[in-house]
């Protein structure tokens, strides 16, 4: 058993449009200290699979079926006031933007001691002492200053490391990181991702991070989910994913990266592009949602929807024809 | 010689107290692509505003093919604005809700008076078809479009009177991968196909690597580093551009692990206040006395190389004992 086991995850919302089909039979583990990274393009559903563990998602209007197992306990049924202990204290979010998800008329100090005073009956006191350690611990200089200060007095690197603090203050298990870095600068990513990093080694905390960018991936993750059209197209280690990917949409996605540019004609370089857009979220046809774009289709891919097939220890790939082991990206 | 197609010099923005541009200078040639780099907060997107008088310099001349248009009168300056154009990075809130693709791309040609009607119209659908979208695209509005179609109409409006300068501020960086992909192919080609000069402002250094002919990296107002690209980035020579490289995500997980990354401490001084001497003293791993004192200059003594503002590459401050830091590399 591995301390997070999500099975045949299928979200749903009900819309004016229509159902949108969010998230399609997706079965993901997550193993203590493993840094998983949930990625795709916009609209792929990987911030609707991760927010669904901690039941973070509208629920009137969310229909969701499957399995989410924390430690062999069902959180899909659990009664809300147990879900409300589970939030924060077992696992805890990062959200993209530290200015919107911090309160502006409260200093850092009071909102992470808010955190600890609720979860873990801490006194005033030792809240604001934890506080201090926690920003500390986060790579804040001066935390003994810092916490009396306002978000707008922070920088959004600052201010990012605060959400992070104030997000593992209760040591959670499970640590769901959306975009963290997207909002930053490359000098501040590096430092904020070198966090995620070292919460990891010293705490042991698992991480989901939720990331558009292949760059993060490589640099911060143990293993990857791509994501396309709501449903897993691959699944690796990094390692292996980066060296052998099979499916097409993960092969077309790190060739159409700006570093992998390669010569063309007339001397242009050229990049890879993939064709066509990303199908309506509000059908779900058979066969496989990307064979409309797919270099590789043919016939089969129309008539059946391809499982996720075995191609090695780990490795994962949802495609009838998932190329040559030795091809590189 | 011709005249470079724009030629900024000693350009200073301020915003009240704010410096966001200070003392920049810098040339744009005929047909050439110069990718401006910057984290936020930089001055880069000020220097476009400041190009296409979308905002009034402080001081500093602005000059477009040899002209100085520092100090024109708007009407004076209409006729100018034939020859240059912009680029939103945000194809949503850049195009007019209400416009159909065809009075939107078409606006120039109306605005300016050199076609109207039937002509008008088949001009647009010309432009449209060379920024790879259909003709029966004329008759929608922008919300019926996706990121990538309303990123190319903006590419067509800005490209539609054959403009001799583009400021393109960062074009793709609100697209997803794959389609920023065919953006990017789409503007190399159009670049090449019709000539244009193209000033290039990003924070994406990946962007620039593949289709700038040259970079300038600025760092709070000024530029630090400028130079031909491939030169730029095999050899980065100021401590800011050599941890911007070091510091942006490479997709090679063997790479991205194996390399050591420089990591700045702390974060960006406010432009309200920026440090004396050289401003990235406070953040640069390399600093010494004659950094917290004196301001260094973009300049290179010594021939054949590119220049850099870090006392460490012009030699002149330099004390014996930080050569060795000359080696950090990344």
């Amino acid at each position: 058993m591995s301390l997070l086991d999500v099975t045949d995850l299928t979200v749903g919302f009900d819309t004016e449009d229509g159902h949108v089909h969010a998230v399609k039979e997706i079965s993901f583990s997550l193993e203590e200290g493993e840094i998983l990274a949930l990625c795709g393009e916009s609209g792929c559903g990987k911030t609707v699979t991760a927010m669904a563990v901690p039941r973070l998602l509208p629920p009137h209007t969310t229909r969701l079926s499957g399995s989410i197992r924390l430690g062999g306990r069902e959180l899909t049924t659990l009664p809300e006031p147990l879900m409300r202990q589970v939030r924060g204290s077992e696992v805890s979010v990062v959200f993209q933007e530290p200015m919107t998800s911090l309160n502006p008329s409260f200093t850092v100090g009071f909102q992470i001691a808010e955190v600890l005073r609720r979860h873990e009956n801490l006194s005033r006191a030792a809240a604001r002492g934890r506080a201090v350690e926690l920003l500390e611990l986060v790579g804040i200089p001066a935390p003994a200053q810092r916490i009396k200060e306002y978000p707008h007095q922070l920088s959004g690197g600052m201010r990012q490391r605060v959400m992070i603090a104030i997000a593992v203050a209760c040591s959670p298990r499970v640590l769901i990181a959306d975009e963290p870095t997207t909002a930053l600068d490359v000098t501040i990513q590096a430092g904020v991702l070198d966090v995620f990093r070292d919460l990891r080694d010293r705490l042991g905390t698992a991480i989901i991070l939720i990331t558009h960018d292949l760059g993060v991936v490589a640099d911060i993750a143990d293993r990857a989910v791509v994501m396309y059209a709501g449903r897993a197209a691959e699944q690796a280690p990094v390692e292996e994913l980066f060296a052998r990917p099979r499916h097409p949409y993960t092969l077309g996605l790190m060739r159409a990266l700006p570093a992998a540019a390669v010569a063309g004609p007339a001397g242009r370089r050229r990049l890879a592009e993939i064709p066509g857009m990303v199908p309506s979220p509000l059908t779900d046809p058979d066969g496989c949602a990307f064979h409309a774009r797919c270099p590789r289709r043919q016939d089969d891919c129309l008539a059946a929807r391809p499982p996720l097939v075995r191609h090695g220890p780990a490795h994962l790939a949802a495609c009838f024809h998932p190329g040559h082991p030795g091809e590189q990206p | 010689m011709t005249e470079p197609v724009l030629q900024i010099d000693s350009l200073v923005k301020h915003y009240g107290q704010v410096r966001a541009v200070d003392g920049l200078s810098l040339t744009i040639g005929q047909g050439e692509v110069l990718g401006l780099v910057g984290e936020s907060g930089s001055g880069k997107s000020t220097v476009g505003k400041c190009v296409l008088r979308l905002t009034e310099p402080t001081s500093g001349t602005i000059a477009l093919g040899g002209r100085d248009v520092t100090h024109l009168s708007r009407r004076a300056m209409r006729p100018l604005r034939r020859d240059v154009h912009m680029v939103f990075q945000d194809p949503y809130s850049s195009l007019n809700p209400r416009f159909s693709i065809e009075q939107i791309v078409s606006e120039p040609l109306l605005r300016h008076k050199l076609a109207r009607g039937r002509e008008a119209a088949e001009r647009v659908a010309a432009m449209l078809e060379k920024v790879g979208l259909r003709t029966e695209m004329m008759t929608r509005l922008p919300h019926e479009l996706s990121g990538g179609q309303r990123q190319r109409v903006g590419l067509a409006r800005a490209l539609i009177l054959e403009p001799k300068l583009v400021v393109a501020d960062e074009p793709v960086s609100a697209l997803d991968v794959s389609v920023q992909a065919s953006v990017l192919n789409l503007i190399t080609d159009l670049q090449r196909d019709m000539g244009f000069s193209c000033l290039f402002i990003t924070h994406d250094l990946s962007v620039v690597e593949f289709l700038a002919d040259r970079i300038a990296v600025m760092y709070l107002g000024r530029i630090v580093e400028t130079g031909p690209t491939a030169e730029l980035f095999a050899g980065p020579r100021h401590p800011y551009t050599q941890a911007l490289l070091s510091a942006a995500p490479v997709p090679d997980p063997v790479k991205a692990r194996e390399r050591r990354r420089i990591v700045l401490g702390g974060d960006v001084p406010s432009p309200l206040d920026p440090p004396a001497g050289c401003r990235f003293h406070t953040r640069c791993p390399l600093a010494f006395d004659a950094c917290r004192t004196v301001e260094p200059e973009l300049a290179d003594p010594r021939s054949g190389a590119h220049p850099a503002a870090c006392h460490l590459v012009t030699a002149e401050h330099r004390p014996d004992a930080a050569v060795p830091g000359r080696t950090i590399g990344y």
